[in-house]
Order: C-alpha cells, then structure tokens, then sequence
C-alpha cells in the first residue's frame, strides 16, 4: 500500500521544518467516537454564482460539497483512494471486466421516504448518459453499453471494454444517486446525511441533518452553513473571530500566524494536484523533445516550491502521478534543475536562441504568474528566452489553455491513475478535450487500455510504471510541483485521517466530521 | 413651478433613454468579452459536445440581435428573465441583494452625510483653528487610504483584536440588532471615506461665499461667526453641498463591491462583478439598469434640489424682465 493522500517519511520530515508546532496528523482523534450536534460553519473559497445542484454540471468544490452534503455514490472514495461501499453494498466484475454487478443496501430512503431502487440508479447514469445531456462526466461514462436493473436490488453495467477501475469511477461526484425521473435539481433530493434548507449561488448554503441517514457514525452536525468567501484574509478573520469553524485554501503565506493561534489547527495534507507548463508537443518548437527536454532541464523547481507554494508542496517529475496515486513509481529519477544538459539539447536540436512566450494568468493557481517569472529567470540562465504573456483572469480555461502551444496549468487529483492517463495523455483524452500537451505515443495509448483490463496488481504497476517514464522522457508536461493541501479549523472539531482528493477531507468534512 | 415640472419630465424621458443606450451597450460589450457564459460555466471540464449540449439549453445558437430583442421584450412585460449560469429568476437573484446594498448604502449614508455636513460647518465656524486643522488632516487620511486597508485595519482593530463586532458580514438570523452588529464595520469603513469627501466639499462650498460682500456686511452687522455662516453663508452654498451628498449617495449604491468581498456582504456589485465572470448577461444588464437608473435618478433628484434651493435657478425668467 502507497500511503495515498498522506504525508510521506521524507515530507513529515521536511514539513516539521516548515511548518514548526502545525498539526501534520490529528491523530488524537482516531480514538474518539463521533458525536452528534452543534451547528458547523464553512468558509469555503471555491465557488461560482452558476453553482446549482444539477449533477452534470459540478464544476466547484462548493456545489462538490453540497452534493456530497445531499446525496451519495454507489461507491465513496475513503482517505487513501480506499473505496468504501456506500449505496452498494458490494460489486463484483466479470472475469474481462466487461460487467460489473452492483448489490444495492437495502431500506435506504430519499428524504422525502421513498426508499432507493435500481431504477433510482439507472436514472442517475442515464442524466448524464442521454443524447445532447451536457455532462462533464459525460466522456467518462462513455464506455458503458447498457445500464439495467437486476432484479428489486441490483443493477448491472456492460461495458463497451474491461475497465477494472470502473468501482472506482462511480464515486465521481456528479455520479449522486438522485430519484427516478428527477429533473427538479433544486430540491436536492437524496440520500444524502443533510437536507436542504437554503441555497443561494455564490453566497451559502444551509443544511440540516436527516434523522435516518442509513450510515452510522456520519452527517453528526445539526446544521451545516457553507458560505462563500473569495478573499483569504477574509476567511482567515473569520475562523479567528469565531465565526465559522473551517476553511479551506489556507494563504500559505499567512500560516505561520494561524499557528500562533491556539485555537486554530493547521491540516496539511498531500494532495493528487499538481502545477505545470504544458508544451504542445504537436507544434512548433516544442514539436522537438530536445527542446522540450531542455524546458524541462530549465526550471529550478525546489524554488518554485519554496517561493510560490511557501514550501508547502513538492517538486514535480515532469509526470503526473504523485505518491498519493496507487501506482506512483517513486524510483524514476528526480530531474533536476541543470542548465547545462538544457544548453546541449538544445544546442542537438538547432535551437541555440530559442524564444518562447508562455501564457499565464492566476485562474490555474494563486501565485502562477510568480511562478512564470521564476521560470524565465531559470531559463535565462539555459539561453532559453521566456517571454510571460499575462492573459485575463476570467475566460482562461476556454481560450488560453488547450489553446496556445505553452501556458500555465492546474489539474486536481482523480479518481484513480486510469482517469488521469486516459483524459490527460492519450487519444480518447484529446477527443474530450483534456490532452493539454497532445501526446499521441501508440505505446502510451496501448498501455492505458491494456493496464485497464488488468486484475493483476503486479502488471498493472508494470505497465503504469512504463506510462510514467514514457511521460517522463517524451511528454509535453513540464510538470513542476505538487501542491500541498493547506485548510484551517477550529480545535473544537473531530476527524479521522484526512482524504487527499480534495480540500477540507476529500470535499466530506461535514459528512465525516464532528464536534469533539 | 411649472417649469421645474416640465423640466422633470424632460429629464425622466431622456434618462428612459440614457439607460437603453446603456443597455445596447452594456449588452455588446459583454458579448464581445471573449468566450460565452457555456464556455465560463463548464470551466476547463468543456468538451465540445458538452459546450453544444448547453449553448442550445440556454439559447446561445441565436443571433445576438434576436438574443437583445427578446430581453427587450420581457424587460417591456416587467420581465427581467433568467440567469443563464443558474437557471433562477433575476428578480429572484436580485430581490436579496439589491436589499442588502440598499441597506448597507442607508446605513452609511446615515451616518456620514449628517456627520459630514456638520463637521464641514464647524470647520469653517472654527477655521484655520485646532478643530478644523484636525478635521482637515483627518478627512484627507480618510480619503487617502485605500478602502480595502480601512476596513482591514478596522477588522484587525475591532474583530480579532477587540472581539466586539463581526469581521465577516453574513448572517442568517435577521433581528433589527443583530443585523446593525453586522453592518457596523462595512458602514463604518464606508463613512470614514464618504466624511471626509462631504467635509472637505462643504468647507470648501462656505468659504467660496464667505468673501462675498454681503457675509461681510453681516459681520460688519455684528452676527457672531456661528450665524454667519449658518444664517448667511450656508444658503448660497447649499448647491454645491447637495450636489455632494448625492454623488456620494450614489458612490454608496455602485461602488461598494471591494468592501463587499472583504466582509463577505452579499450586495449587488458583488453579484455583478460575478455574473461578468460567467458571462450572464441578462443579469448583467439587469445590474447595470439598476445602477444606471440609480445614477440617473439621482442626479436628477440633485437638480431638482438645487433648483429649489436657489431662487435665481428658481425663477430665471422674472429675474430677466426685472434687469
């Protein structure tokens, strides 16, 4: 086992020296039992006035939240990327992976009491599934062939190819169970440990806790309160006067302050997300991997780490797996900054005076543009000439990224290494759209579609492993660092060990959480 | 008084006016803002087929020109229509927000309009004394600093520091005193700048009259510096202070959205600023109506002031015939 969304031996280490007295673990909570009541309070950064709560469009970690708050998976994905069954009590793949059997749990009810049916489940698939439906899961779900029920308490999925990570994909957020024939979004009808009281896009949302949520132990708070707060100080005054509990996208900046704050607990926790400047690899110059390879020999990363992430963070290996992912291959060597063996390949390349502009904005990260001017000063030292182009803030995933041949990018974490590989860095990917660095390596493309129809743990590492030095070699990611998640809470909360999918554990702290 | 009616329906007519060019405007420049409210609300999820799926949902397909007859039309039924990044009625949207500006505005206003007036007054009874020498410097370092560090500095001092009042401004239960608590620190931040400008304007509106002839004839009569300025002085100047007050008035209403995002108040500019992020025109333009309207109506409601308040502006035709 990989110790998935957790920090390693070497980042406790380092984190210690950064971070002084912060709380790494909150272990003292594991031994408690959770319990019930109080009313929590969120500030949460990430939000839109477009949020609703409409499955097919789940686009912030806000309308994440409350779709968790509301609703449930077939299949949660616990700390670690552990899957836990959640409405289906246990699953089972045929031999080729081509069909998969879900058990539903039994006497589990919507909040309005109607208790939960295959076809509850078929609807859910099928809202995304349908012709001219808008679903960003919409690509994912394209390699089922049918979706049925199975008799009063399974359902059954054929699918068009093995996928023996397809557990793993039913515990995408937008895959909520939602009831037969809904359409009506706005009731937040689920199964869900909260029921909806009040929301209003981009500002808050209120929920109370459903007294027969099926699941023990979980949905503890009376009320959850989530409200929007963009600007950081902002919501670190907040949490120190009292008026909420948590928040998340803590400034790193500001978190030695926190800390001298004895009310106030620092969780950081290793995250799937990653920072990077993706290179075409299909156009000019970067249609060359010397260049691409002395790009990648161009950036001081443990810089970038240190000044833009605050230290909390660690450096990229131009491949997008971290040690939170399963079949993260640790034993790659660490490329490093070295603006010599950069000179060489460029000098093998043709390309002595290369100039490039890079495109930028704060969309993808805080700190972004710091990082692009980082850069270029690394890169001048390789006679690389970077110059950073500052692109507007709003319109930068639709007309920049995907758009220009090299510019700033952020991808969160998914589900499983499969879901990354497949949207990121084959050809299925650039049909959807996801494939920033357009990479079409036929060995690559084989790999991701053999390494999902493999049950064997052990070959499947193998063929991950070959995935990650092909990317590594021959990618268009100069994939830089790997950013720590940082959140604030008050004391007074309780919690397991913390999930490293998203902000604020996994997008589920108040499902998961309580008051101590 | 016939003419200052006939001058208010002119006005009205041409302030009708004013906000449709506004809103052909405001309509053409945020269609011509790259990338549509498909392309802001699926983010870098879009795919091709979704961006399609969804531009025929909200309508995108149509000619920009039939897009605007259409939100014409429905403006014309009392209709402001839907948001296209969240699918709920504008008025809907709005109804919350434009309350809780409106009352952040009347609260601020309450407190630094008369406050201002009245420090302007007395820094001209007492002038070039310690009073208005304080006043002075102090109006101008209220002005000066920006108003984001303002209300930080208020927070750090009156929230974290204090514990008295709230650093942010959302809340759920709405008592009349619960709800000033909340408001007093985005009030307080917005006063402190609105003083300053309506001290500085008075003062500087008296003094323009104290060197007239007839202020001296009055201290030559023997009226103390209070009643000078107050009894003489303060009529002729009263124009120029309301024109003052209303602009600040106005300044409350369009152009709080920075406090807005320090102390997470929930008020229009905020919604705004949001909505020209996803590209929602319809709100938008229901936004920019809303502020234009209230700029119109106001300087409208400034004229009219002035003109009562100036029996030359009053009555220009017998003012003519008797020279």
């Amino acid at each position: 086992m990989t110790n998935h969304g957790y920090p390693d031996r070497r980042s406790l280490l380092l984190g210690a020296g950064a971070l002084g007295a912060a709380q790494l673990l909150p272990s003292r909570a594991f031994a408690q039992a959770p319990k019930r009541g109080g009313a929590f309070r969120v500030g949460i950064s990430d939000f839109a006035t477009s949020d609703s709560l409409d499955p097919t469009l789940v686009e912030t970690q806000f309308s994440q939240h409350l779709q968790w708050q509301l609703r449930n998976n077939l299949v949660e994905a616990g700390p670690g990327g552990k899957l836990v069954p959640e409405l289906a009590e246990s699953w089972e793949g045929s031999k080729d992976a081509k069909t998969w059997t879900f058990k539903l749990r039994k006497g589990v009810t919507f909040h309005d009491g109607k208790s939960l049916t295959p076809a509850d489940v078929v609807h859910s698939f099928n809202t995304h599934r349908r012709d001219g439906s808008k679903s960003m899961t919409k690509p994912i779900l394209a390699q089922i062939a049918t979706v049925k029920a199975d008799g009063p308490d399974a359902i059954v999925f054929e699918l068009v190819d093995g996928n023996v990570g397809f557990p793993a994909l039913t515990s995408s957020v937008g895959l909520v169970i939602i009831p037969d024939g809904d359409t009506d979004y706005r009731r937040g009808m689920g199964t869900g440990g909260y029921i909806l009281e009040q929301f209003e896009p981009g500002v808050r949302s209120r929920v109370k806790r459903n007294p027969n949520y099926w699941k023990a132990g979980r949905g503890n708070f009376d009320t959850v309160e989530m409200i929007c707060i963009k600007d950081a100080t902002a919501r670190a005054n907040a949490l120190l006067t009292g008026q909420i509990d948590a928040y998340n996208a803590v400034d790193p900046r500001t978190v030695a302050l926190l800390e001298r704050n004895s009310a106030v607990r620092i969780n950081r926790v290793k995250s799937k997300a990653h920072f990077a400047f993706p290179m075409m690899v299909d156009q000019a110059p970067f249609a060359s991997n010397d260049v691409r390879l002395a790009m990648k020999y161009a950036i001081d990363r443990e810089e970038i780490v240190k000044r833009v992430l605050g230290g909390f963070g660690s450096p990229g290996n131009d491949h997008p797996l971290s040690a939170a992912y399963e079949f993260y291959d640790g034993s790659i060597p660490q490329r490093a900054y070295d603006p010599d063996k950069a000179k060489f390949h460029l000098a093998k390349a043709g390309e002595a005076n290369l100039r490039v502009q890079l495109h930028v904005s704060e969309t993808p990260f805080a700190g972004a543009t710091d990082a692009a001017v980082l850069f270029k000063a690394h890169a001048a030292k390789a006679g690389i000439t970077v110059d950073v182009a500052k692109e507007p803030e709003d319109g930068y995933w639709s007309s920049v990224w995907n758009k220009k041949p090299l510019c700033t990018s952020r991808w969160s974490g998914r589900i499983n290494d499969d879901v990354l590989l497949t949207l990121g860095y084959s050809d299925t990917g650039t049909k959807a759209g996801w494939n920033e660095t357009r990479i079409n390596n036929p060995r690559l493309n084989t790999i991701v579609a053999e390494a999902r129809k493999e049950f064997d743990t052990g070959k499947r590492r193998a063929l991950y492993s070959e995935a990650q030095r092909i990317i590594h070699d021959e990618g268009g990611s100069n994939i830089f660092a790997f950013a720590d998640f940082l959140d604030a809470t008050s004391r007074k909360l309780a919690f397991g060990e913390l999930a490293g999918d998203w902000m604020l554990d996994g997008c589920r702290a108040s499902e998961r959480w309580w008051f101590a | 008084m016939h003419g200052v009616l006939a001058m208010i329906a002119q006005r009205i007519a041409l302030g009708v006016a004013t906000l449709f060019v506004i809103s052909m405007l405001v309509f053409l420049a945020v269609d011509m803002l790259p990338g549509d409210p498909a392309e802001a609300i699926l983010g870098q999820s879009a795919t091709p087929a979704s961006l399609a799926a969804l531009r025929q949902e909200l309508g995108l397909n149509k000619p920009l020109v039939v897009r605007y007859a259409d939100w014409t039309a429905g403006l014309m039924r009392g209709d402001f229509g839907r948001s296209l990044a969240n699918d709920r009625p504008i008025s809907e949207l709005i109804a919350p927000r434009l309350g809780a500006t409106l009352s952040l505005a009347a609260l601020a206003a309450a407190i630094a309009l008369p406050l201002g007036v009245l420090l302007g007054i007395l820094s001209t009874v007492h002038r070039d004394r310690a009073l208005d020498r304080v006043a002075s410097t102090a109006s101008l370092l209220a002005i000066s600093f920006p108003e984001f560090f303002t209300a930080y500095m208020l927070v750090a001092c009156f929230s974290v520091g204090l514990g008295w009042l709230p650093a942010i401004s959302l809340s759920s239960q709405g008592g009349f005193v619960e709800t000033l608590t909340m408001l007093a620190l985005p009030a307080l931040t917005l006063s402190l700048a609105v003083i300053g400008y309506v001290l500085r304007m008075t003062r500087a509106a008296i003094m323009g009259v104290m060197a007239s002839p007839y202020v001296e004839m009055a201290r030559l009569k023997g009226v103390g510096p209070w009643g000078v300025v107050v009894r003489h002085a303060l009529p002729n100047a009263l124009s120029p202070i309301i024109n003052v007050v209303i602009i600040n008035l106005a300044y409350l209403v369009v152009g709080v959205v920075v406090i807005e995002v320090v102390f997470v108040y929930p008020g229009l500019g905020q919604l705004l600023v949001d909505s020209v992020a996803k590209r929602d025109i319809p709100v938008v333009q229901a936004c920019c109506m809303l502020f234009a309207g209230t700029y119109i109506g106001l300087n409208l409601l400034a004229d009219i002031l002035a003109l009562l308040a100036n029996p030359r502006l009053r009555r220009p035709r017998q003012q003519e015939a008797r020279a």
